[in-house]
């Protein structure tokens, strides 16, 4: 194969992967069934400022 | 009762383990004071050895001399706390420093004629100072603040943390102390010499460890988001360090080595180092700070925690590739300035989808902007991040770059970033940490505050203007024909022009020094435990969690 | 649910470096990598040779001071730049630079082809005193370094440490390492014609015109007269296969 070959499909196909790895992900997050446990995440900084705070979450 | 003798025995021997490490390290350290090939390894031999000698005394009197058990419950905040301090102090050095040579330019008499005060001397002191010691220690204190409460688990380890802390501030006075001697290899922001590399990557791995050794200990099923940044800055500027100093020495004793990459290899190799000391250290580590701490003086949650997962993926994938763009139109391949170029462009959106994901946080709460100096400080900050990440991919276009290259504009636009964004946030979290950290009703002064919010914002609006106008007047001139078709400008006439400018930057950083000046005379009064005079003005959550009363009202939900 | 894998990033510490670890790896290989075996990277220019001892222990003073601060090695392919500064830098006019000192930032000019422009006297005068000879300048001045006795004990090291990592430094170069530094100053010493053969266009003289001992900025003006000036661009094609 000619080098300008390789290089293309080599492109190409990191094109289509990061893409589909990028939807991937926004799908992932904003997959409704996520919506709970990303809302627990975003409470932790409001949880834990004493160390024994530890009794029960939220 | 056998778990408790278990945890006794493991901490005499850790104990133990740490005293012999500490001897260890003077035994070392006198080896390079008497046997070292040049005077200033000499130096750093019987540095090393003084700094192993103090541990060494205090870990022996610890073991075998107090009677007292230690505490092992609860978060461990020492560490934290000596941190916090070492971020204010080498912040204050660091601004001096850039002030003075930023004089210099100006007025070049104040070089002095030798060699420890030379500009080219003393600017990596100022860069690594505020790059590796002030925003370094900032993040420090803030990662192992962060990651206990967030994962509710005490730090990881026994000395591990003390030795993090202490062993960087070891390594910051060795690599300043060594530019000034003339020991460095002439790498942009990697300035310190082999030996000076080492110490420091044993101080990372350990670092790395009590990070990951805390994560795993964690109560909480989650790992929150901050700790994602705080882990990627952790690992990947491990990476970087590794090998972009990748060198070897001329012999064991003497400070000198070469690096192993040459030419356009080690352009590239540089550049991918130095764009992503930009994009992981200055960036990611604060993006984490910016995470916790701007939800929380808040008082709510991020504006959208799912928009923050696919700002970190996309960011820390689309940083590395950018570091070419410090190349355009050198002897680096066409091909890969084209790939920095492009990635850089991109970057564009992840940085924006994090600016405002952290702006959003205040929405329904703006008021607080208004009564809350410090809070006020974290969102500027954030802006600043959102200008400076505009500015960057502007300028990584080509033909801009073909004019800003070379010239103050980049200063400028470094200093938009380094100011504006990693100072004023690295303020707002020292503001916040100290009255928690040191269990106080709130901070000594909150007019302080104020003040040091508007001299320093206008010192970095003197600052980043006149390097606009100095940068683009300098990139402009050197380009400039006349009508012969000769070249206008002689190179020394274009450094003239720059004159007022120079002093007007020069101001500018006196300001910003002022500023950090009053946090730290404010840091100080409320360390002592001073009485706050303006206790009513300041917000609830400004005092230690145990002295903010009952926590009333419930937190309004996630705005999404 | 497939998405549910996501979850072990959030809840693995471990898994999660690891994810890490590959996304920010890919970027550097593909852009570092190649450059290692590219053509227009790695190939020879008739003209470039390792630094002779002198010129090399000068070029140290130079990383030593921090000189790249200010003082750029790279002439960029702009119009202004080849009128102002000469030919455009090629990448194989810097391949035995460990490290390479291209530079971020011009306060003071490009020096990638600064040999031969001025006189070894400007160059004296102007380090020690840059405002005596160019009164705008805002360049620190440097006078001791006409004051120390070059520190080159080491020299014949540092040429095998360079061989280790790749410059084609002979046994030859390495053995006479300490000799030839001394010969480069004393057109009279009988190592001169040995030097030069050793490194063509090398030159031979004194440079700070103080006999008495070889100082450190003998050492910086035999490297700043030397920059720029191995690659002959009268006879050398760059519109070929070099142009990078």
């Amino acid at each position: 194969m000619e080098y300008e070959t390789v290089v293309m499909i080599s492109q190409i196909t990191a094109l289509l992967f990061f893409i589909a790895l990028f939807l991937a992900i926004v799908i992932y997050v904003f997959w409704p069934g996520n919506k709970k446990k990303f809302d627990e995440a975003s409470r932790l900084p409001f949880e834990n400022d004493e160390p024994d705070a530890g009794n029960g979450r939220g | 009762m056998k778990s408790n003798t278990q945890a006794i025995a493991w901490g005499a021997f850790s104990d133990i383990l740490a005293l012999a490490a500490a001897i260890g390290c003077i035994m070392l350290g006198l080896l390079f004071a008497v046997a070292g090939r040049d005077e200033a390894i000499a130096f750093h031999g019987w540095v090393f050895a003084a700094a192993a000698a103090i541990a060494a005394v205090y870990l022996f009197k610890y073991t075998f001399e107090s009677s007292e058990t230690s505490d092992e419950t609860g978060y461990f905040d020492g560490p934290v706390r000596v941190a916090t301090i070492a971020t204010v102090f080498w912040g204050v050095v660091g601004f001096l420093v850039g002030d003075l040579i930023a004089w210099q330019l100006a007025y070049p008499v104040l070089n002095f004629d030798l060699p420890w005060t030379s500009f080219a001397r003393l600017r990596p002191v100022h860069t690594s100072a505020v790059i590796f010691a002030f925003g370094g220690n900032a993040l420090l204190a803030t990662s192992f603040y962060v990651v206990q409460r967030t994962c509710r688990a005490r730090l990881a380890g026994r000395w591990s943390p003390w030795f993090v802390i202490w062993g960087y501030q070891l390594f910051l006075v060795l690599a300043a102390s060594g530019y000034v001697l003339g020991v460095t290899q002439s790498k942009e922001y990697a300035e310190p010499e082999w030996y000076v590399d080492l110490w420091l990557t044993l101080v990372w791995v350990v670092y790395l460890l009590v990070f990951l050794g805390t994560l795993a200990r964690r109560k909480e099923p989650h790992i929150y988001v901050a700790n994602w940044f705080y882990l990627a800055f952790i690992v990947t500027v491990a990476m970087l360090h590794l090998v972009n100093n990748t060198a070897l020495p001329v012999s064991f004793l003497g400070a000198k080595s070469y690096v192993v990459f040459g030419g356009v290899q080690d352009a590239m190799t540089q550049w991918w180092y130095g764009h992503n000391a930009v994009g992981f250290f200055l960036t990611a580590g604060f993006l984490g700070m910016m995470y916790y701490f701007v939800p929380k003086r808040a008082e709510r949650p991020v504006y959208s925690y799912r928009l923050s997962i696919v700002h970190f993926w996309s960011l820390i994938f689309l940083y590395i590739w950018a570091g070419p763009h410090h190349l355009h139109y050198t002897a680096l391949p066409d091909w890969a300035q084209t790939l920095g170029m492009t990635f850089s462009v991109m970057l564009w959106m992840p940085s924006w989808g994090g600016m405002i994901n952290g702006l959003m946080t205040l929405s329904g709460a703006w008021d607080k902007l208004r009564t809350d100096p410090v809070i006020r400080m974290l969102v500027v900050s954030v802006a600043f991040y959102g200008m400076s990440t505009f500015e960057g991919p502007l300028m990584s276009v080509k033909a801009v770059n073909s004019l800003s290259h070379y010239t103050d504009w980049t200063i400028g636009h470094v200093h938009s970033g380094a100011l504006g964004w990693v100072g004023f946030v690295s303020f707002g979290a020292v503001y916040c940490l100290v009255p928690w950290l040191w269990h106080r009703k709130g901070l000594y002064s909150q007019r302080l505050v104020e003040w040091h919010f508007w001299v320093s914002t206008l010192g970095i609006l003197l600052y980043i203007t006149s390097m606009w106008v100095s940068g683009i007047l300098q990139g402009l001139m050197w380009r400039a024909y006349d009508s012969l078709g000769f070249l206008e400008y002689s190179f020394v006439e274009t450094v003239e022009a720059m004159h007022p400018f120079y002093i007007i930057r020069a101001i500018g950083g006196l300001l910003f020094v002022i500023g950090s000046l009053l946090m730290a005379w404010n840091i100080w009064r409320t360390v002592r435990g001073d009485e706050p005079v303006d206790m009513k003005d300041q917000p609830r959550i400004a005092a230690a969690p145990e002295l903010r009363g009952s926590s009333g009202a419930a937190l309004p939900a996630a705005a999404e | 649910m497939s998405w549910e894998k996501h979850k072990i990033f959030e809840t693995n510490s471990i898994i999660l470096l690891i994810g890490i670890l590959v996304v920010v790896s890919i970027g550097g290989i593909v852009e570092i990598a190649p450059l290692f075996w590219l053509k227009s990277t790695v190939e020879k220019v008739q003209g470039m040779r390792p630094y002779t001892p002198l010129e090399l222990a000068g070029r140290d003073i130079y990383v030593r001071e921090g000189c790249y601060l200010c003082h750029s090695q790279m002439i960029r392919s702009l119009r202004d730049e080849v009128e102002r500064y000469g030919h455009y830098s090629l990448a194989a006019e810097s391949i035995y630079d460990h490290p390479f000192q291209w530079g971020s930032k011009r306060t003071g000019p490009d020096l990638a082809r600064v040999g031969g422009k001025y006189s070894d006297e400007w160059h004296v005068l102007h380090m020690k005193d840059p405002r005596a000879v160019v009164p705008e300048s805002i360049m620190p001045g440097y006078p001791w370094l006409a004051e120390r006795r070059l520190e080159a004990k080491d020299i014949a090291a540092n040429l095998s440490t360079l061989r280790a990592i790749g410059v084609p430094y002979s046994d030859e170069m390495i053995e006479n390492a300490a000799a030839d530094l001394k010969a480069q100053v004393d057109p009279d010493d009988d190592g001169a014609d040995a030097l030069q053969q050793r490194y063509p266009k090398s030159q031979v003289r004194q440079f700070d015109n103080n006999p008495e001992f070889i100082s450190e900025m003998d050492a910086l003006v035999a490297y700043l007269q030397m920059l720029g000036t191995l690659v002959d661009f009268a006879t050398f094609d760059a519109s070929g296969p070099n142009l990078r």
